[in-house]
């Protein structure tokens, strides 16, 4: 394999050239997002250079080691860049795309509603033509960040009368209008990560479609595809790059703000590194039965992490996904799930505590009450059974009562009607 | 294998399957375990010479093919799954690992592991009296000596795999305050092997007993060491007939038509299967990875019972989810479930269940190890 040498060669040049500590931030990435380095895996019509995901790593390893800021695409907005370089007009490409590298505007997802979790393409929530405007009414749920976007990919109903999947389009919507009520969402873990959007004649100009009307669940299908990888990436980019000038500065609160809806995540795992020292630190480990739960919970949180391992190495192998590879999200739920157990055994009274007083500066009684949004966020375990069952084991599919016109399928029960 | 099988590794696999396939159907396996012996001779003499099977785990300087332990772990969870009725646990896994881990010397090791790779002679290995976890603290079989190498057993050894085809038989008892390794001659005095009325029919147990029985002394063994090597093989063994379990399960629900459809299209019929799906990888990965580590040599002692409380629990869990997706015909003798349903329990038994290698596996974690002995 290639060391790419002649690769860093090249971009250790351009560095020692272009790199300047003491520009502002958004100054720095203008100048990196025109000269290509900033998205190296993009085309280079688009501010990128054509590069692989090998070549663009390599670029990526260079930029650290030099202490070099790279382009702003954490969270979500790589996910917007993803979607509008598949299917967006060059206008369109021109118009976001920049703006997406250097960290200028923020951006929102806008999928789900609260009548449409599990079922994504059941969204109710509508967009009219009307001259030369889509009208947007309706709400959306569980949007990160919304409360500080500039723009959000909203997946609407512009057709009732054919089958769901066919009547959905795909807008980027300006958030930043009358018409559009952004409110936080509170969770039972007391962070609030997400939030409601609420959509009143809401405006979308009729060049901001993405991709066919009617052809919008396909375009979902490009977000949703990147969604996972863009959110890992998301909590690579450490703060670990330091300087004094006021540049890196910059680059912190833009990263604090953007890892703010995910601190509590690492509790919503479970915390299984926890386990032992706690039960050591507490003593709990001398009793027997409590050992019973701590050896059930460590045998099947190895297991996992195995499982995780196998599926990672038959990928980079390049060999078909065996069963293994579907497998990561369902236990990690259950990994989850266990580690609350078996924590609330080694806590004792002390899980009767939250906050920074109780066990582990509060940290183990926060997992106690995030733990059970693991089965629920990112397709429910029951929809992931599903999806194993069908696409590993092959089993038969279940019969459907949603393939006629929309407009007829049976939405969530009307509370009056029953 | 670090993770991922090799192309040789899975070829080898796959020969195996052929074997099996060919040799060893449900038929052959009903047939085999209402017989006394427990196994064909012309089957297994058959997979000793043409498969190398008996001779797999042996090193080549004793005659055998030196393969490492996942290639032999290859073959526990194959035969597992066709249930193959052969003395390759009782010989090759406990007898074998048992001269190879022991003291003795080069020619003794010779003499007997090229036996038993060329599958000359089966032999057996006796060391459970009462409790299931090899400790030496348990044993009360007694040795004294005659001359230098032979000595006089006198007591009981229990649920000796194998023992009823054995043509030597291996004991472990204290000698001296350490676990030492004996070998009995199939015809000695004073040796008595009674069959067990077992559970798992696939899978024949003695009971051995002892009365002034001339023994040979082979060397000193650190039981520890064996009992992780045999839970290994064991486990992987145990994964085979789990996944085994889940194929027929998958489709006899396929093909099982009612209210007008298949019953695997109901969820409530997927949601078990993928659960089932999730525990079975999950006891894999475990006992794969309890294979690297014996060939690392590396935390062996925690990685085994880790391997084997997994395969306790997913292949019980197969066993009882094939019955009830089988609904009641997975409840009659004509339906093959009860197979492998039988070989779980008794496999779940085997050497510990998982409550013993819970505390077991916590134990060779340093940091739990040096935490209980502050506090006691």
């Amino acid at each position: 394999m290639s060391d790419f040498s002649e690769l860093r060669k090249e971009v250790s040049s351009w560095i020692n050239a272009n790199w300047d500590a003491n520009l502002d931030l958004i100054t720095w990435r203008k100048k990196l997002a025109d000269s290509g380095w900033g998205a190296p895996d993009w085309p280079r019509e688009d501010f990128g250079m054509g590069l692989s995901p090998e070549e663009s790593s390599v670029i990526e390893e260079e930029f650290s080691k030099k202490g070099v800021i790279g382009a702003a695409q954490s969270g979500v907005r790589l996910l917007a860049a993803v979607t509008i370089l598949e299917h967006g007009t060059r206008e369109q490409k021109d118009r976001y795309l920049k703006p997406i590298l250097t960290g200028e505007e923020n951006w929102c997802q806008l999928f789900s509603e609260p009548g449409s979790g599990s079922d994504l393409a059941g969204a109710t929530t509508r967009a009219d033509l009307i001259g030369d405007e889509w009208i947007i009414n309706g709400q959306k749920v569980w949007n990160t960040s919304a409360h500080h976007a500039d723009f959000g990919l909203l997946v609407a109903r512009t057709n009732w009368d054919v089958p769901k999947h066919e009547g959905i389009s795909y807008f980027i919507i300006d958030m930043r209008q009358e018409g559009v009520e952004v409110r936080q969402l509170k969770q039972m873990n007391g962070h609030a990560s997400f939030n409601e959007v609420f959509f009143t004649d809401a405006r979308v100009s009729r060049e901001d479609i993405l991709g066919a009307e009617g052809r919008g669940w396909q375009v979902a299908m490009t977000t949703l595809a990147y969604e996972r990888r863009s959110f890992d990436r998301a909590r690579r980019v450490s703060s670990d790059m330091a300087g004094d000038a006021s540049i890196y500065r910059e680059y912190e609160m833009e990263l604090e703000k953007a890892n703010e809806p995910y601190k509590w995540y690492p509790q919503r795992a479970g915390r299984g590194d926890l386990v032992l020292e706690t039960a050591i630190e507490t003593r709990a480990i001398e009793n027997a039965a409590i050992r019973q739960e701590i050896a059930r919970f460590h045998v099947l949180n190895e297991s996992a992490k195995w499982t995780a391992a196998r599926a990672k190495a038959a990928q980079k192998a390049g060999q078909p996904q065996g069963p293994e590879g579907s497998l990561g999200k369902l236990a990690a739920s259950r990994v989850a799930q266990s580690a609350a157990r078996v924590h609330t055994s080694i806590m004792g009274n002390g899980a009767l505590l939250t906050g920074e007083g109780s066990l582990k500066d509060g940290v183990l009684a926060e997992v106690l009450v995030s733990t059970p949004a693991i089965s629920i966020a990112g397709g429910t375990d029951e929809i992931q059974k599903n999806i194993i069952a069908e696409r590993v084991l092959g089993l038969p599919k279940e019969p459907r009562f949603d393939s006629g016109p929309f407009r007829d399928v049976q939405k969530n029960a009307d509370k009056n009607s029953t | 294998m670090e993770y991922l099988f090799t192309n040789e590794q899975t070829q080898f696999r796959e020969s195996l399957q052929n074997f099996f396939r060919k040799h060893s159907p449900t038929s052959e396996v009903r047939r085999l375990m209402e017989t006394q012996l427990g196994f064909d001779r012309e089957v297994w003499g058959n997979a000793c010479r043409s498969l190398g099977l008996s001779g797999i785990a042996i090193p080549e300087k004793y005659g055998g093919s030196g393969f490492g332990p996942v290639e032999l772990s290859i073959v526990c969870e194959e035969m597992g799954r066709s249930l193959y009725c052969a003395p390759f646990l009782g010989s090759v896994i406990c007898a074998g690992s048992a001269i190879n881990l022991s003291s003795a010397n080069e020619e003794t090791k010779e003499q007997y592991l090229s036996q038993i790779a060329s599958g000359e002679i089966i032999a057996a290995l006796a060391v459970t009296e009462n409790k299931p976890l090899w400790r030496d603290e348990n044993f009360v079989t007694a040795a004294t000596p005659i001359d230098k190498n032979t000595f006089q057993l006198t007591g009981e050894k229990n649920y000796v795999i194998s023992a009823n085809a054995a043509d030597v038989i291996l004991v472990i008892t204290n000698l001296e305050e350490r676990a030492t390794l004996f070998a009995v001659e199939r015809d000695a005095e004073g040796l008595n092997v009674s069959d067990l009325s077992v559970m798992d029919p696939t899978r024949k147990m003695s009971a051995c007993s002892f009365n002034k029985t001339p023994a040979q002394c082979l060397g000193s063994i650190d039981l520890e060491t064996l009992c992780s090597h045999v839970l290994i093989y064991l486990s992987n063994e145990m994964i085979g007939g789990a996944q085994q379990l889940l194929d027929s399960a998958i489709d006899y629900t396929k093909l099982r038509f009612q209210f007008g459809r298949s019953i695997a299209s109901f969820q409530a019929i997927k949601h078990r299967l993928a659960d089932l799906l999730l525990e079975l990888e999950l006891a894999k990965s475990a006992c794969y990875q309890a294979a690297q580590a014996l060939a690392d040599n590396e935390k062996i002692q925690e990685r085994s019972s880790l391997a084997k409380s997994a395969a306790n629990e997913a292949f019980l869990k197969a066993g009882l989810e094939c019955i009830q997706l089988h609904g009641g015909i997975g409840f009659t003798w004509e339906n093959d479930t009860h197979l492998w349903f039988k070989r779980a329990k008794s496999s779940e038994v085997l050497l510990g269940n998982s409550a013993m290698h819970y505390e077991r596996l916590l134990l060779a974690i340093p940091t739990v190890d040096s935490a209980l002995r502050r506090a006691s």
